[in-house]
């Protein structure tokens, strides 16, 4: 078995220590970064993504390997940052102002990154203007926003009307979810998506990266 | 009366079948290993970190009627509307677990301990409604000593935010009952804090006042039907144990 396949053997099985020493491992073999990530960090999480949408794991499961994931990338990220490779799409996510619901949000998170994005995750309580500031200043493709509450799905709207007056609609494209969101909610207030699992907003980020248009 | 309850952390006891089913596991086959250390050192940390609090007030129907209208932006009709009205005794209340549970789940997350946080935060869910549920037997205990339970009684919890009672609400019940007092705050959104945290209304009466079709406009958009299980369980001869108390 080759160490990528290891490493994607191990990932799956949430064994974050054997993860992190065949990533050490793999990088004094000299295989680049890029491949490590691609053919053994993500392909695992891709593998665990699969199994977890047919039922087949439990969220526990996924948890367990993504953890495993970040073992293997925080030794990837420096030299991802001294060799200036791209990644495939800068994220910013956040459960909305007034709102401290954070779990969901979290597992949309950790499946973006499983997925090769690199994420922003500003928490909870998060102001329209916080969340526009930081996807400006870190040229981000999508903002992610969460609300568990009827109550604080409005902050959403704020968003979009702030957006709206940067010239920005279009240019960073709005994925929106929780428990009481759906897609007629995203469609009123001319979000870009809706997600309704961390599974599917994964794939909805994907295709939105896919259509979207750099702004600078 | 208003009485702030000190819960013993070992009174609230966490189902393991709710828990598991929060996490997407249906028990039936034996549990993954892993999965079985996650759930047990989430029991250990829930009870090193949970510090269950209790407050209640009994309260009367036109003290209710304003705390219930609260902002007014309750659906037109809900069950709860008429539910209060028919009730022989009301308490409003309030608990919660304590703000140590809710940043040891943060740490967790903060620290890549995504499957024991994520777990953690399972087992404070139902810790929560468990010590609900200890707030609302101290009210049936209350009213047993009053002679005003009977084997017809049927009681049951209702929450803003929830069957058409708009999250509002919690403003006015707030100002009457002061659950800051055991540590809760309500934002502007009208959130609790900490997070693990349940407030709303015990309704006392004949069972039969409970019982309700889940068919108002707004329980096309529930997601649960939780209030089936409920209904079921008040009428069920094992259901809501007024008997132990009567005895």
């Amino acid at each position: 078995m080759d160490i990528l396949n290891k490493i994607r053997e191990s990932l799956q099985s949430g064994n974050d220590e054997k993860v992190r020493a065949l990533t050490k491992e793999a990088i004094e073999e000299r295989i680049t970064p890029k491949e490590i990530l691609d053919e053994g960090l993500i392909y695992g999480m891709d593998i665990i993504g699969k199994k977890y949408k047919a039922h087949e794991i439990f969220l526990p499961d996924v948890l367990l390997a993504a953890t495993a994931m970040y073992a293997g990338m925080d030794l990837l990220r420096p030299m991802f940052i001294q060799e200036g490779i791209p990644i495939i799409g800068k994220v910013v996510i956040g459960t909305v102002q007034g709102d401290l619901h954070d779990i969901g949000k979290n597992l949309v998170g950790i499946m973006l990154k499983g997925a090769g994005f690199e994420v922003i995750n500003l928490g909870n309580n998060v102001s329209p203007l916080k969340f526009i500031q930081t996807a400006k200043k870190e040229n981000a493709t999508v903002i992610g926003m969460s609300a568990l509450l009827t109550t604080t799905m409005p902050v959403m709207k704020n968003v979009m009307d702030l957006l709206r007056e940067e010239g920005l609609i279009g240019k960073i494209k709005i994925i929106i979810g929780g428990a009481p969101v759906s897609e007629e909610y995203a469609k009123e207030i001319g979000a870009d998506a809706y997600g309704y699992d961390s599974v599917n907003a994964v794939e909805t980020v994907k295709e939105l990266i896919k259509n979207s248009k750099k702004f600078v | 009366m208003r009485e702030i309850i000190e819960i013993p952390i070992y009174d609230v006891k966490p189902s393991r079948v709710t828990v598991l089913k929060t996490q997407g596991i249906t028990i039936d086959r034996e549990l993954p290993r892993k999965i079985e250390a996650l759930f047990n050192r989430a029991m250990e940390l829930f009870i090193e970190f949970s510090h269950p609090k209790g407050i209640i007030s009994e309260i009367s129907i036109p003290e209710f009627e304003s705390i219930y209208t609260g902002e007014g932006l309750n659906e037109k009709r809900t069950p709860l509307d008429d539910i209060f009205r028919e009730a022989g005794n009301l308490a409003i209340f309030a608990v919660t677990l304590g703000d140590r549970l809710s940043q040891k789940i943060d740490e967790l997350f903060k620290a890549n301990e995504l499957a024991l946080g994520s777990m953690l935060d399972s087992v404070a869910s139902d810790g929560v409604e468990k010590a609900a549920d200890i707030v609302e037997y101290h009210f049936l205990k209350l009213l047993s000593k009053k002679g005003e339970i009977n084997a017809s009684t049927g009681i049951l919890r209702y929450s803003p935010g929830y069957c058409g009672w708009h999250m509002s609400g919690q403003k006015k019940l707030f100002e009457f009952l002061h659950p800051e007092d055991i540590g809760i705050t309500l934002l502007g959104s009208y959130l609790m804090k900490p997070l693990k945290s349940i407030s709303g209304v015990i309704v006392s009466g004949e069972k039969e006042i409970h019982n309700f079709e889940d068919s108002y406009p707004f329980c096309s958009q529930c997601k649960t039907h939780s209030c089936r299980d409920r209904i079921r369980g008040l009428f069920r001869e094992s259901g809501h144990n007024n008997k132990e108390v009567i005895a």
